[in-house]
């Protein structure tokens, strides 16, 4: 452990942590953009540096190692300017249309213009243009509005262990690109629009879905067993948007699945009401779209009541002639504790029998 | 799974067997790639060069339906080299004399000569996961869905056991189960054996707690499982299925044999949010509620029970499972009355004392692992801390048994089937997301390069694939991941489904289809 | 009595390219015909002797007849006949080709440590090199010395790391020893990238030897075991060359296991990087060779805690390594005093611009920039008065003349703006620009930002587009301060050193040339006349002949004007290329 004293508070810290993880136990704010506690140290944004007593220059406090008896001081006029300056630098390299920017809101680059209040620019000058290759179905990638911290080709890398994007070319004109520039080609996990501080990175299945004054709910996923904690955004009863918070057991990280996965919730062949066959079947199976058409025909749109009654009926006949064992009942790995629970309840305690099962082996 | 999810990073060593977990379970995929880059050594046994493959130390490329091979040889090892647990061995466990003479013959030669893996690999396996500190094992249904699967579950079993790598932090057993809430199912008794909580249906003084909490006799006999309440249909014996949530004819084995099943139902009900190929076979439908649109609680792999929020209005009349089968009960002259959704959950927790102190207030922010007894327990994050529930733990001896179809001169390969990332299961929710299905349109078939050119064949030509059982028409892809001589199809797609072709041979013990192996043949088209 | 004859023919890279294979052909043909017994040699390259440094004279011929040794400069194919002729077979030597004392001060005034055998061994030939003692120093230090004593030698020696930053070689090889490890590494920095500098090419080239001798030095006084050398692929002479040295050093058991004899292994890799300037950098480097894009990172660890794949790493760059055999042998004393208190040695600077004699020149640390320029350089060019000198490659300052009694060490540059970086000099005479200088720079640093920080990425960027509008008349009040502003946040907020000192072209130029800044931005004008929109071209009537020659020349067709009258240049069609200016022989043409 190290002890260490950040603008005049002391803080206790383990051995390798950094300056910002110290600032950040005590809650004191230091302006970052590259950083990510999950990624490696990366030190490319410059605006958490901070001052050391006894050192010369100021160092960014996500690569320097907190040591004792350091005296850090994490604001001050000089430091102001330059993150100020930094900030005057990254702007007049972005498009600065956050009228229309799918992150408007929830950006940090324009939560740190907002703070730092910064409406004119000294520095306007070139900026850089990309012709977008965007094919794939899932991230809209608007390089315009990339300020090259890096998390994304991190994250991809070192966490998701795919390395589908890197960094291409050298001065201004650098860029996060795939291979060859060519379209993205990976995994899909969203892994980097999760990390993405700009609007440089986003979903495309919730581009122009509205962006503030969502309803989020907290949930888990309904994909695989690993239990990941989603949540959702909602507006105007539709689910526009699948996220993660770091802080639950998937650390905030989804697949392709879990984070886009998500469109079948209000999909137009969703069953509405209760339906009947009307048509004995005799027919074999068909996939194609003109029989999944025709396969409503075979059955009829009942109330809810109908329904019901019809099932209480056939079944309590079927019962009565070849007993409880002759009907079986098949519950869902998709269904909640509760349904599951009431269901075999249903078999055991209604129905009579101890044939129920779901797919527990598949 | 005995460990939890936070427990995967901080493995030594991690040995998955049966397993493509970073498309399966990406996210534990995740945990075992932070694992490796702080230092963990993976080993991976897997007929198929699965992504995971990249990131290990060790790949043991054995031939499907050879793990019990493996694994005896593997212990073997571990026996010669005398890195067992004796003192686990004597405290916890039980007959390990038998165990041990059994392995003998299991030499890392004969490993090699049945699984295809060098000897010289077995031994390397041996020697890693025999002086690992805190390993973790990890399956999934490569391992499971064999006609022997239980053999190979109780082989991973002993081989956790000979080296106390049980009841651990960061050691243990972990199957890994493939839907979000199948922990949940099984826990909550929807198994033809089990009432709630694993608590068995054969034996009285539990039917009579249930009784007395439920108010009506229970029935005595266990019932059938899936597998078998299928074959009864088709011998009469079963008349009517009430399926809330599955849709087996894609996901059952035998595609055939599920429909004419079906079909030969008098009543068939299905409960479902889409109009699933097992709906089209129903006689009513009754349209529910999917996740996003109701409360309750989910169970992960790791045991842990988490709340799911209803975020929106189901669509249409779609109504929750739950309040449909209650007021299908009520018909019945059965009532069943809950206020709120969480009291059904606490009826379970009176009845299952592992969820007796888990309630909605306790996981609205994170959830806990069950056993979690009192209300002041913080949960159970590895199982067998000190000792397994049912005193000493048994070896059981577990001898190499070939799968039930092997290949022939008419049918030369094996097939073996799964999953790919980007779909899930039989698709109901995935291939109704249109950008899922722009980067995974449809059904392939994964080829060895060394195949395609003995078949003469060329990647993205359409061939046919035709089993004991049916053929289906599918596109090539070839591929390096499938050993020569296998084939493997995901089982994601309706219009080329795999499980036309698969083999519904079950394990005598749980049940399970041999969906890894069945023998097929392939043909170009003309 | 048979008459001892060598020939020795320049084919370093400056030889080759000035004709060194043609001017041996042909001595080869010369000997065949007369039958005379004569040994060829090629200096600099080509039959391997090292480059003299001096390639501003190539392509140099030796013609050494009993121990004499006569150097021709300027040697064309065709004039070998008459060398050989009348030297060879006559015994006179041509006079009017020499060399002559120019040459020999050139050499003469430096002091030859890291140089002393290129130009003189094959650098193809491990026996070559053995001959003039080499390999002695690593044996010594393999069988004799503990690694202890090395690096206590090499810290006595005052030896620092002639990349550039200075630290201390033995300060450095000592924490490398200091740290345990199961797998550490030596690597030696070839990525020369600075724009005209080629001291480690040279070295590379003609004594490769030397270094993979001072690596082997260094892998002993460290513990490791395992060497790169990261050469730029763009120096295919000294990827060769290297390689055929380590291949040797393979055969004689100099390299790989159990070396010398002892128990000692060490593995030689070389590592070709693709040419970035910025995998110069430590960090930079080593990610390279790990496969990763050149960037460089954070220094939460020195690299000998953690540097390439998070081992322990000793790296130094060609010319440190190439002194350390040097010092073992002579000792830590005879190499401290050959330069100052705190800066031990020698250097190789790389002398060009305004300057007659341009090549690579190695003199004591200590040297003024004056002995540099005047006693070696021979002065500026054509008479012309010294401006600056720019020191450091493009990360380095410009020098005025008040300025010129600097002595060259790490401290007295960095405190006159610039620093001594590997090793660039270049010479600015009164025609130089300083702003378009600065600007010259700059536009390199930026296009080789690794674009990782925001300060070197978007604030060189935007320093250049300043300086662009300086120099094109579009300069604003308050232009200078920005200038400085930004300079000055670059060096305080960059990550790596490149950005760190990619201002000091700009800001050494504004702190001793401030006047020229003010000129272009209030007056619109470029002192220098070289900033094409600040100057304007117009013939004096007086002086003109109308011959017509400027009118020949001009590619837009803006003179006008008859035979034998004055011409005019039409100021609305001039491009200001400056054709006319040089093609009129009577100065009748200014440039303002």
């Amino acid at each position: 452990m190290v002890t260490l004293k950040i603008d005049g508070k002391k803080v206790t810290v383990r051995k390798l942590s950094t300056i910002l993880d110290a600032a950040r136990k005590l809650d004191i704010p230091i302006p970052t953009l590259c950083h990510h506690p999950e990624l490696s140290p990366y030190g490319g944004c410059r605006l958490c540096l901070v001052e050391i007593k006894g050192s010369p220059k100021p160092v960014a406090s996500c690569t320097t190692f907190a040591k004792d008896g350091m005296e850090v001081i994490t604001t001050s006029p000089h430091l102001e300017k330059l993150r100020r300056t930094t900030l005057e630098l990254l702007l007049s390299d972005h498009p600065n249309d956050c009228m229309v920017c799918e992150r408007a809101g929830d950006c940090k680059l324009q939560e740190l213009a907002y703070f730092y209040g910064i409406r004119e620019n000294r520095f306007i000058g070139e900026r850089r243009s990309y012709k977008k290759i965007d094919n794939n179905p899932f991230i809209n990638r608007d390089m315009e509005k990339c300020i090259l911290c890096g998390q994304c080709v991190r994250v991809c890398n070192e966490i998701q262990g795919v390395g589908a994007i890197d960094f291409a070319y050298r001065g201004l004109k650098t860029v996060i690109s795939p291979p060859f520039e060519k379209d993205l080609n990976c995994e899909f996990c969203g892994q980097c629009v999760a990390v993405c501080p700009t609007g440089a990175l986003t979903g495309k299945m919730w581009a122009n879905k509205g962006r503030q004054k969502f309803k989020e709910v907290e949930t888990i996923c309904p994909y695989c067993g690993c239990g990941c904690n989603i949540t959702l955004h909602i507006r105007r009863n539709k689910v526009v948007r699948v996220s993660s918070k770091e802080d639950s057991i998937n650390g905030g990280w989804l697949c392709a699945k879990g984070r886009f996965g998500f469109s079948f919730i209000d999909h137009p062949d969703r069953l509405k009401k209760p339906l009947i066959r009307i048509v004995p079947k005799n027919q074999e199976f068909d996939s194609s779209e003109t029989k999944k058409q025709d396969l409503l025909k075979n059955f009829k749109e009942v109330e809810w009541d109908e329904a019901l009654n019809y099932i209480v009926t056939k079944l309590k006949e079927i019962k009565d002639r070849h007993g409880a064992d002759s009907i079986g009942g098949f519950s869902s790995a998709r269904c909640t504790n509760e349904e599951n629970y009431i269901f075999q309840k249903f078999m055991r305690a209604v129905i009579g029998t101890n044939n129920v099962d779901h797919c527990a082996r598949y | 799974m005995t460990n939890s999810l936070q427990e995967i990073e901080n493995h030594d060593l991690i040995f998955v067997i049966g397993s493509n977990t970073t498309e399966s379970h990406p996210i534990i995929g995740l945990k075992m790639k932070k694992a490796v880059r702080k230092g963990a050594e993976l080993i991976v046994a897997d007929p198929r060069k699965i992504d995971l493959v990249r990131f290990s130390s060790l790949w043991l490329q054995h031939k499907p339906g050879t793990d019990v091979a493996l694994l005896n040889s593997i212990m073997h090892v571990i026996v010669k080299e005398g890195l067992i647990d004796e003192k686990f061995i004597n405290e916890r466990t039980e007959g390990f004399e038998s165990f041990r003479d059994s392995l003998k013959e299991f030499t890392p030669e004969k490993g090699e000569k049945i699984t295809g893996v060098s000897a010289e690999k077995i031994t390397k396996a041996a020697l890693m996961y025999g002086n690992a500190v805190r390993p973790g094992i990890y399956y999934t249904m490569g391992i499971t869905q064999h006609s022997h699967g239980t053999d190979n579950v109780l082989a991973i079993a002993n081989l956790a056991l000979m080296t106390g790598n049980l009841g651990r932090e960061c050691t243990g057993v972990n199957p890994l189960r493939g839907q979000n809430n199948v922990q949940g199912a099984t826990d909550m008794g929807c198994i033809p054996n089990f009432l709630t909580g694993y608590q068995s249906v054969e034996v009285s003084a539990i039917r009579k707690r249930f009784e007395k909490a439920w108010g009506v006799k229970l029935p005595e006999k266990k019932g059938l499982t899936a597998t078998e309440m299928i074959n009864a249909a088709i011998e009469g014996k079963i008349k009517s299925l009430y399926i809330m949530g599955e849709n087996p004819v894609i996901s059952d084995p035998d595609m055939n044999h599920t429909m004419k099943a079906l079909k030969s139902l008098e009543f068939l009900v299905v409960q479902d949010i889409f109009l699933t190929e097992t709906a089209e076979l129903a006689d009513v439908i009754l349209p529910a509620a999917c996740f996003a649109e109701k409360d309750g609680t989910f169970t992960n792999t790791a045991r842990m029970v988490q709340r799911i929020r209803k975020a929106v209005e189901p669509p249409g009349e779609a109504k929750e499972d739950s309040s449909i089968i209650i007021a299908l009960s009520e018909k019945f002259g059965y009532q069943m009355q809950y206020n709120l959704v969480e009291d059904i959950f606490y009826e379970a927790g009176s009845l299952w004392p592992a969820l007796a102190g888990i309630t909605y207030k306790r996981i609205a922010n994170k959830g806990l692992q069950w056993p979690c007894p009192t209300l002041d327990h913080p949960g159970t994050q590895y199982l067998f801390k000190g000792g397994f529930p049912r005193g000493k733990a048994t070896f059981t001896v577990v001898n190499y048994k070939e799968s039930e179809e092997i290949p022939n001169d008419e049918f030369p390969l094996i097939l073996t089937t799964g999953r790919q990332l980007f779909q899930y299961h039989t698709g109901t929710m995935t291939r109704r997301v249109e950008a899922i299905n722009n980067v995974s349109p449809g059904a392939y078939v994964e080829i060895n390069p060394e195949d395609a050119k003995i078949y003469g064949i060329k990647n993205g030509e359409i061939i046919s694939v035709t089993s004991r059982r049916g053929s289906i028409d599918i596109d090539v892809k070839i591929s390096d991941r499938p050993l020569q001589g296998v084939v493997f199809i995901p089982f994601h797609f309706s219009e080329a489904a795999a499980n036309v072709l698969t083999n519904n041979a079950l394990d005598p013990i749980a049940k399970i289809p041999e969906y890894k192996i069945c023998a097929v043949k392939i043909q170009k088209k003309l | 009595m048979e008459k001892n004859i060598i020939i020795k023919v320049c084919m370093g890279t400056g030889g080759v390219a000035s004709g060194g294979e043609e001017v041996l052909e042909k001595f080869k043909e010369m000997i065949t015909k007369s039958g005379l017994n004569v040994k060829i040699d090629t200096k600099c390259n080509a039959q391997k002797v090292g480059c003299r440094g001096f390639c501003s004279k190539d392509v140099l011929v030796d013609v050494i007849v009993d121990d004499v040794k006569t150097t021709y400069k300027h040697i064309k194919p065709d004039m070998v006949e008459k060398i050989f002729n009348e030297h060879i077979i006559n015994g006179v030597p041509v006079n009017e080709w020499l060399a002559g004392s120019e040459y020999n001060d050139f050499h003469n005034k430096q002091t030859k440590v890291v140089l002393s055998h290129c130009g003189d061994i094959d650098p193809e030939d491990i026996d070559s090199y053995i001959a003039v003692g080499g390999y002695n120093a690593a044996r010594k230090a393999i069988l004799e010395m503990s690694s202890e004593e090395i690096v206590s030698i090499i810290k006595n020696s005052n030896l620092r790391g002639r990349g550039g930053a200075g630290f201390p070689t033995g300060l450095k090889w000592e924490l490398g020893l200091r740290i345990k490890s199961d797998v550490k590494y030596v690597i030696c920095n070839g990525d020369e990238g600075d724009p005209g500098a080629f001291m480690d090419r040279s070295v590379m080239e003609g004594d490769p030897h030397s270094v993979i001798e001072g690596m082997i030095i260094c892998a002993k006084a460290t513990q490791s075991n395992y060497g790169y050398i990261y050469v730029r692929a763009e120096y295919p002479l000294a990827v060769k060359r290297l390689q055929m040295g380590i291949d040797q050093c393979y055969t004689r058991g100099f390299l790989g296991q159990n070396i010398f004899g002892s128990d000692f292994s060490f593995d030689l890799k070389i590592f070709q990087g693709a040419g970035a300037f910025v995998c110069g950098e430590a960090t930079a480097l080593m990610r390279s060779i790990e496969g990763k894009r050149g960037m460089p990172s954070p220094k939460l660890w020195r690299s000998a805690e953690r540097g390439l794949w998070e081992k322990p790493t000793v790296l130094n760059n060609v010319e440190t390594f190439a002194n350390v055999p040097k010092i073992i042998l002579n000792g830590a004393n005879w190499y401290r005093k050959l330069g100052t208190d705190r800066s031990g040695g020698t250097k190789v600077f790389s002398l060009s611009g305004k300057v007659k004699n341009t090549g690579l020149v190695e003199v004591p640390l200590g040297i003024t920039l004056r002995e540099i320029i005047y006693d070696i350089g021979g002065g500026i060019e054509g008479g012309k008065d010294f401006k600056a000198i720019q020191t450091g490659g493009p990360s380095g300052g410009c020098i005025p003349a008040e300025l010129l009694d600097t002595e060259v060490d790490y401290e007295s540059l960095a405190h006159a703006g610039s620093i001594m970086g590997s090793g660039g000099m270049v010479v600015l005479d009164e025609n130089t620009c300083m702003v378009n200088t600065a600007k010259f720079f700059l536009e390199f640093t930026q296009a080789e930002s690794c674009g990782k920080c925001t300060p070197c990425r978007i604030g060189t960027k935007r320093m250049l587009e300043i300086l662009e509008r300086i120099t094109s008349g579009k300069g604003k009040e308050g232009d200078i301060e920005l200038l400085e502003e930004l300079g000055n946040h670059i060096r305080a907020t960059s990550l790596c050193g490149l950005g760190m000192t990619a201002a000091n072209p700009v800001l050494s130029t504004l702190k001793y040339f401030r006047d020229e800044y003010i000129a272009h931005i209030k007056e619109k004008k470029c002192p220098a006349a070289v900033c094409r929109d600040l100057i304007t071209f117009t013939i004096i009537e007086e002086k003109c002949k109308g011959c017509g020659s400027c009118k020949r020349v001009c590619p837009s067709d803006a003179i006008r004007g008859t035979r034998k009258s004055p011409h005019r240049i039409d100021k609305e069609l001039c491009i200001k290329c400056g054709s006319c200016f040089d093609a009129c022989k009577f100065k009748a043409i200014l440039k303002v």
